[in-house]
């Protein structure tokens, strides 16, 4: 305020006195704290379209200047200043640096940090960055928008879930997900039963920030859970004044962009005729059914929100409703969300204490249809109709034995499987805390914060089949069945934590010392009946619960303005690990020198920002699949899996694999970074190279013979390594008073190697195999062994004839032993991309404005699991009893037999593809000052560039009957007063 | 000044009570679970054992704790192929004459073709359910020594019965060392006083681990209950005695010693037992084979049932792979056929087709010779495992999907013939004996007629193998017979598609043993892999 105040004195004081009318104006715009001019700034009469800029050493010259015109000052990231003109010749403005833009935070985990000061590789990103469109989680308003995280969406169904990689993963077996942090509580990673995308539990409206923690430096402070980034979502709260109220409403319609290319009616039916046997060709029907074209539909959805806030200065709230309705493109799957929000802060006893209080509820109602439908629509008889009359099963079409029963083995008719099942979920999450936050009275630079949370999920999925949708029991009754799943998680959280922050004039430092401790418990209750063998029920109560501890502290030290020094020691505990090896301690370090701010660059026009980051930090991870992986415990068996002894059967008791010697999987990053700006921030960006070594790898991997319970176990053994580079860059080619014109972009180079797996050197061991897929029982795909990058693919190589065709079940002998058996398997691509990059950007004229994102990858490749289970003839012909559709691809390899390990399937998916783009209008103080409407209108998955053979590029690797991902439009509006 | 040094007094000591209490919530070594339980809950309740050893025998026939599939005892691999006696019947039977198999399921047509590899996930699998099998009975026999039931109070009945139980684990693990010996050759040798935390056991010789399940058996035979004194289907003296005969029976093979005179001693004892042929062969393949007679002639039995006790291995994939084609699965008391496993018609060709009640050939719509071992029709399927009962209704599973049929691995027509081996090959025994028997197994498939009745003069070993082959086909003794004879690899006798040729080529000899699993020898250096792998 008192800086502000100077300034505007300075200003008056150049206000000449005189006066005359249409006048020629000139004068120079400086920087209010550098006293540097500043060229490219904007000077406007108001409510007119004369106008000009500064040029390079900050001068202007207006013409045509009324008497009573008001006049326009702006730059980006300073303050605007407007100045009543009174008739003088020379006007010199002085504008002050923005303070928020100045003092933008980073979020960075018990605390934040200037973003000038930040010493770690955290990326933020607010609102006006967010991706665009039909969107209920988070992770799809980032997807593309960071470098060195990826976003891959598990497929097009409303709310669907997705895997998020912040730097490759860096464990083998471990969780790979990034730590959720929302409004301070560390959220339980994974759904819940009846849920979907567990991100979709906070509505996107309400967010005012995520913040991407990416190095060891960053993330460390929250050690335990951190070795894969930390992802904080902040809601957004009121500001003292008015009540404001926004309302945001859009709907949007969504349609299938691509179907997989399954025979058509006439090839299929030439198909059968030219390979099958006489059996299969008498069951040719006489229909032209197009199965995919029937379980889809055109899909409506609307969002509706609308949030109040505001306060007076001890207090601010803001509420917010928000409802969700979205219909899936797969018939009968909706998406439906009731979310509520308050945030609410107390300022008491002078300011001294502060009280922030967060909800975050939301009922999520899923019809979830029947995905099988999918697979089902590619595969069956487009020969047959989709109705008969007088059938046993509800007069859908289905393929029946000979003793009239349905054949097991065959497919289902889709639109049986849609319409004669249910598949439903509920899931509820409310998500909160208080946190007090009290400066010492005696000691104002001392804060104590005691923060109180908790994540409750609850979750059903139910359901069934109609009775006419099943096979005649052996009484020749038809019974429907019925499911109904509960889970409940009961997770609380508490930091205490002190912080101490002061300027050291005599040694120029700023000190800034946290010191705290953190408490986390899950808890998994579970019930269920069973069977006690006699017909007798009863209830089996279950709780698995978890629980993490940590002490930890911070210091920042900031010296000069120029030196940062970042150092933290965090001692995490889990009840996951035996007494001796539950504590590990984590520690990291930064250093940051602000090169900008040293007298050889102060002066400079050329560059306004750069600063050098070193980190190094090791971060723990103990997140592997089971709760209890180094305790002896015994495990009940269900009555299906009980044992016969005379005339009981006797429910049975097992000890469960356990390794009490399982400890800490450590990972080391090593980070340096450079941030830069340039020409007053026209130009800005990060560059990053990181290296990540993870080591005492936790792999579930076999037991010596005879040693453990089963034949594997959790063991600290392997070490995997990651390296990457990260860049990305903002860029104003235009910023004037009417055209904004802002082009970003991001790259992210990433590699991953397993660098150690076993025990010993083993040159015979085949690593671990992963990726299983559809085809055969227990076949896999993938492999993780040294030297290769995990989940590589593990395949036969194909051989070809003269022509250049696959041939059926040849495989060449790659180990030239003269047999073709699994020695002769290799490792041949990966899933992982070797780079993956974004780039948008946004135009802007007056109230009109224009966005776009792109985003692509390269270097991954995808199993086609599509074409390797429905390409050979063997898949549409198996039986005498019912016929299959499978897709074109058989007609170009002429596969008899499944050939499901062939490298022909492993495709490139790199691709490019256009994610979003939106169109519109901005009406200013429509209703009242201040007060705004926005109209927007925007495309989603738009355009898809790639050679990639399946429908859509993007999987998780295995490319199966991916939910298609649909072409939505939307339209949108924004109201604000 | 004062006022500091108060507040953090203050905030100190609030800080330490705080974290004392939560601390303690690391330790979770106790779970509030029902289905979960500390070693406390399981071992002081009297009401455990018998889910233990429930557990013991279920590891032969389940595959986890949550019937059919969930929570499985062995991972890396489909739970339905972690099944003992599915991994068995490939090990055993896909390798042979009897049987191939039309499914793409990773390696499986390695082994028809015997082309397997160390890195195979059958092998790995079947070598990790056996060493699950061990290492559950070392718990059991660790946990309940004299010293730990008396400090956890367990006396009187339960005490006497544990007794049984212990003697049952130690026939199991002998059981599945037995198993072991004859397919890997040579182990890893633990027993309960093994350590309990990480090490590296050492390798054991084939003789090693014959002279320990010999050991084992010889020091429970008597401790065991007499034949028939325990209820169906548990393990009584006569398991025992059979075990020790099939261990003597395969010496040579496993230490280059014959030891006939020894198989004799325990056959005989069997053949001389209160065991009797039940009169029909069909049934002894029933969904009631536990109750319709059938049980009378088994030694030892896997027990499988349609509702409690389900796996996707076992006899419900014995009834439904074979079942494809044109055939009705109506008639098999199941939901539906797999279309995977048939026979090669060396297997055909050893019956006397239309007479021999054995001759469960499918043939309609089959072909006898296999084209294309992926196709069904290629090849006759055999019917002769079926969920129903005497009176043709299906199995308890209403649903049709998991059967009731119990698994014998050892029946008494299995003990008769190996009475006549063992005098054809010096071992004892009486000529008249040995023809007896081998008569009375072949009245009984000649619908109890003479008709079928060899004169001495045809009873030679060759005649002994083929009649194996009829009588115990797809019941998972086929290869170690055929080892025994010296005829599984080599060119002396070849079958279609053995050595992946369509009329059948030579194979190598070191296939006579699979090769420790290379998952193993990763795991644990000390292990040496069989030679030729």
């Amino acid at each position: 305020m008192k800086t502000l105040f100077k300034g505007t004195l300075f200003l008056l004081l150049l206000l000449p006195t005189t006066t005359f009318a249409q006048q020629v104006l000139t004068g120079t715009v400086i920087d209010a704290t550098t006293q540097q001019p500043i060229p490219g700034a904007n000077v406007l009469v108001q409510d007119t379209s004369n106008g000009t800029t500064t040029d390079f050493d900050g001068n202007y010259t207006l013409n045509n200047v009324a008497d009573d015109a008001v006049l326009v000052f702006s730059y980006l990231g300073f303050k605007t200043q407007t100045i009543s003109y009174s008739g003088q010749n020379a006007l010199d403005v002085s504008l002050e640096e923005d303070a928020a833009e100045l003092d933008a935070v980073v979020v960075v985990g018990y605390g934040t940090v200037k973003k000038e000061d930040a010493t770690g590789s955290v990326s933020v990103i607010t609102p006006k960055e967010f991706n665009k469109g039909a969107v209920v989680a988070a992770d799809q308003l980032i997807q593309g928008k960071v470098s060195g995280i990826q976003v891959i969406n598990g497929g097009g169904s409303p709310g669907e879930g997705a895997q998020i990689r912040i730097r490759s993963g860096s464990s083998l077996n471990a969780n790979n997900d990034p730590l959720y942090v929302i409004d301070g509580v560390p959220a339980d990673s994974g759904g819940i039963e009846g849920g979907r995308n567990p991100l979709s539990t906070i509505n996107q409206n309400d967010i005012e920030s995520i913040n991407i923690l990416k190095d060891a430096s960053a993330t460390a402070i929250y050690g335990v859970r951190a070795s894969n980034g930390v992802v904080i979502i902040t809601t957004k709260r009121g500001k003292a004044g008015d009540m404001k109220v926004s309302y945001n409403s859009s709907y949007s319609v969504a349609t299938i962009a691509n179907k997989t290319e399954n025979l058509s009616t006439s090839q299929f039916r030439d198909f059968v005729n030219a390979n099958g046997n006489a059996a299969q060709i008498a069951l040719l029907g006489d229909q032209d059914t197009n199965w995919q074209d029937l379980v889809y539909r055109d899909a409506f959805g609307t969002d509706q929100n609308v949030s109040l806030s505001g306060g007076k200065d001890f207090f601010t709230y803001r509420v917010s409703t928000g409802f969700s309705s979205y219909n899936g493109i797969l018939k009968r799957d909706k998406f439906e969300r009731t979310t509520l929000s308050a945030a609410l802060t107390f300022k008491l006893l002078d300011d001294h204490l502060k009280i922030d209080i967060n909800n975050n509820t939301s009922i999520i109602k899923s019809n979830y249809s029947n995905r099988d439908a999918i697979g089902a629509s590619i595969t069956f008889d487009p020969t047959q109709p989709v109705y008969v009359d007088g059938n046993n099963y509800g007069g859908y079409f289905r393929w029946t034995q000979n003793n009239g029963s349905l054949d097991p083995n065959s497919n289902t008719n889709p639109l049986a499987l849609i319409e004669q099942t249910d598949n439903m979920g509920r899931a509820f999450r409310s998500i909160g805390n208080v946190q007090f936050e009290y400066k010492m009275h005696f000691l104002p630079e001392l804060k104590a914060v005691l923060n109180l949370g908790y994540d409750n999920l609850s979750g059903r999925s139910y359901g069934g089949t109609d009775a006419e949708y099943n096979s005649p029991n052996n009484d020749g009754t038809q019974i429907a069945t019925t499911y109904n799943n509960v889970e409940n998680k009961e997770n609380k959280v508490m930091d205490a934590y002190f912080n101490y922050n002061k300027y050291v004039e005599s040694i120029k430092t700023q000190f800034d010392v946290t010191a705290g401790y953190n408490y986390q418990d899950f808890r998994y209750p579970t019930s269920f009946f069973t069977d006690n063998g006699n017909g007798v029920f009863t209830e089996v109560n279950n709780e698995t619960r978890l629980n993490l501890q940590s002490f930890f502290g911070r210091i920042n030290l900031t010296h000069n303005d120029k030196y940062l020094l970042t150092a933290s020691l965090r001692r995490d505990g889990t009840s996951r690990f035996t007494e001796n090896n539950r504590w590990g301690n984590f520690p990291a370090a930064a250093l940051g020198w602000k090169i900008n701010k040293e007298d050889f660059l102060n002066e400079s026009d050329v560059v306004s920002e750069l600063k050098l980051r070193l980190s190094w930090g090791i971060t723990g991870q103990q997140a592997v699949g089971d709760i209890y992986p180094s305790l002896p415990l015994y495990q009940t068996g269900t009555n299906t899996s009980s044992y016969q002894f005379g005339d009981q059967f006797v429910q049975t008791i097992r000890p469960q694999p356990y390794n009490s010697n399982l400890v800490w999987e450590e990972t080391e990053t090593f980070n340096v970074g450079l941030d830069f700006g340039f020409f007053n921030s026209r130009v800005t960006g990060t560059i990053d190279a990181y290296d990540r070594t993870t080591s005492d790898l936790i792999v579930f991997t076999n037991n010596p013979q005879g040693v453990g319970f089963s034949n594997a176990d959790d063991y600290n053994i392997g070490t995997l390594e990651n390296k990457g580079l990260e860049l990305s860059a903002d860029v104003y080619p235009v910023r004037n008073q009417n055209w904004r014109w802002r082009v970003g972009g991001n790259i992210t180079f990433q590699e991953s190697k397993i660098t150690k797996l076993t025990l010993i050197e083993d040159p015979n061991y085949n690593g671990i195999d992963t990726g299983g897929f559809t085809g055969g029982t227990g076949n896999t795909i993938q492999n993780h062994q040294e030297g290769f990058a995990p989940s590589s693919f593990y395949v036969f190589e194909q051989a070809y004839n003269a022509a250049g065709n696959p041939i059926d079940g040849v495989y060449v002998d790659r180990n030239g032993d003269g047999i073709v058996n699994s020695d002769d398997k290799y490792r041949y691509k990966k899933p992982a991309s070797d780079v993956y990059y974004g780039f948008n950007t946004d135009l802007s004229y007056k109230n009109w404005f224009f966005n776009m994102s792109w985003r692509g990858s390269w270097g991954n490749y995808n199993y086609n699991n599509v074409d390797s289970s429905l390409g050979f003839e063997n898949a549409l012909l198996t039986f005498d009893t019912y016929i299959s559709n499978g897709v074109t691809n058989v007609l170009d390899t002429n596969f008899e037999n499944a050939q499901y390990l062939s490298d022909y399937y492993i495709q490139d998916a790199a691709y490019l593809k256009l994610d979003n783009a939106t169109i519109g209008y901005t009406f200013d103080d429509v209703f009242s000052d201040l007060s705004s409407l926005t109209l927007t209108a925007t495309g989603q998955n738009l355009l898809i560039i790639s050679d990639y053979k399946g429908i859509d590029p993007e999987t998780y690797g295995i490319d199966y009957n991916l939910y298609p991902r649909p072409r939505t439009f939307l339209l949108g509006l924004n109201v604000n007063f | 000044m004062k006022n500091i040094q108060l507040t953090f007094k203050f905030f100190a000591v609030l800080f330490t009570i705080l974290l004392v209490s939560c601390t303690d919530d690391l330790d979770q070594s106790d779970p509030d679970s029902e289905s979960l339980l500390s070693s406390e809950e399981v071992y002081s309740n009297p009401d455990t054992y018998i889910k233990l050893m429930a557990k013991l025998y279920g590891g032969l026939a389940t595959t986890g704790q949550e019937g059919p599939a969930g929570n499985p005892d062995i991972t890396g691999i489909d739970e339905g192929e972690s099944q003992y006696i599915r991994g068995l019947y490939v090990l055993q039977e896909l390798t042979t004459d009897e049987a191939v198999i039309a499914w793409n399921d990773k390696t499986i047509k390695d082994f028809h073709n015997q082309t397997w590899t160390s890195g195979d996930a059958f092998i790995n699998a079947t070598f990790n359910r056996l060493d699950f099998q061990v290492k559950n009975c070392n718990e059991f026999l660790r946990q309940t020594t004299e010293e730990l039931l008396d400090s956890r109070g367990i006396s009187g009945d339960l005490r006497t019965q544990i007794g049984s139980y212990r003697a049952e684990a130690r026939f199991l693990r002998a059981l599945s060392y037995y198993h072991f010996m004859d397919l890997f050759g040579s182990v890893g040798l633990v027993n309960e006083d093994s350590p309990t935390d990480f090490f590296l056991p050492e390798q054991a010789t084939r003789q090693q681990l014959f002279d320990f399940v010999e050991t084992e058996l010889l020091a429970i035979v008597n401790e065991l209950p007499e034949v028939g004194a325990l209820e169906y289907p548990r393990a009584d003296r006569g398991a025992a005695w059979m075990l020790l005969a099939k261990v003597y029976m395969n010496a040579e093979v496993y230490t280059g010693t014959a030891r006939y005179s020894d198989a004799f001693t325990y056959v005989d004892q069997i053949v001389n037992s209160s065991y009797t042929l039940h009169d029909s062969y069909e049934e002894l393949f029933f969904a009631d084979n536990d109750k319709n007679g059938a049980q009378n002639e088994f030694i030892f039995s896997v027990a499988f049932d349609g509702v409690y006790t389900q796996t996707y291995g076992g006899t419900t994939f014995l009834t439904h792979a074979p079942v494809g084609g044109n055939m009705n699965p109506d008639n098999y008391g199941v939901n539906g056929g797999w279309a995977g496993i048939r026979t090669t018609s060396a297997l055909v060709n050893k019956f006397e087709l239309g007479v021999d009640q054995r001759d469960q050939f499918y043939t309609d719509g089959q072909s006898l010779e296999i084209q294309d071992i992926s196709s069904f029709t290629d090849g006759y399927t055999i019917s002769k495992w079926r969920n129903i009962d005497v009176n043709g209704e299906p199995g308890s599973d209403q649903t049709g999907e998991f059967v009731d049929i119990d698994f014998p691995m050892f029946r008494l027509a299995d003990a008769y013939l190996m009475y006549a081996e063992i005098f054809l090959r010096g071992g004892g025994g009486t000529q008249a004996d040995a023809l007896g028997y081998v008569n009375a197994v072949r009245q009984r498939a000649y619908n109890g007629t003479t008709a079928g009745n060899i004169p001495s003069g045809e009873l030679n070993l060759d005649f002994i193998l083929d009649e194996r082959a009829r009588e115990l086909h797809w019941e998972c003794h086929r290869r170690t017979d055929l080892i025994r004879f010296g005829k599984f690899t080599g060119g002396s006798y070849v079958w279609p598609w053995k050595g992946n040729v369509p009329n059948g080529a030579p194979t190598p000899s070191f296939r006579n043993i699979f090769p420790i699993p290379a998952n193993s020898i990763a795991g644990n250096p000390n292990l040496n892999q069989n030679s030729g792998y």
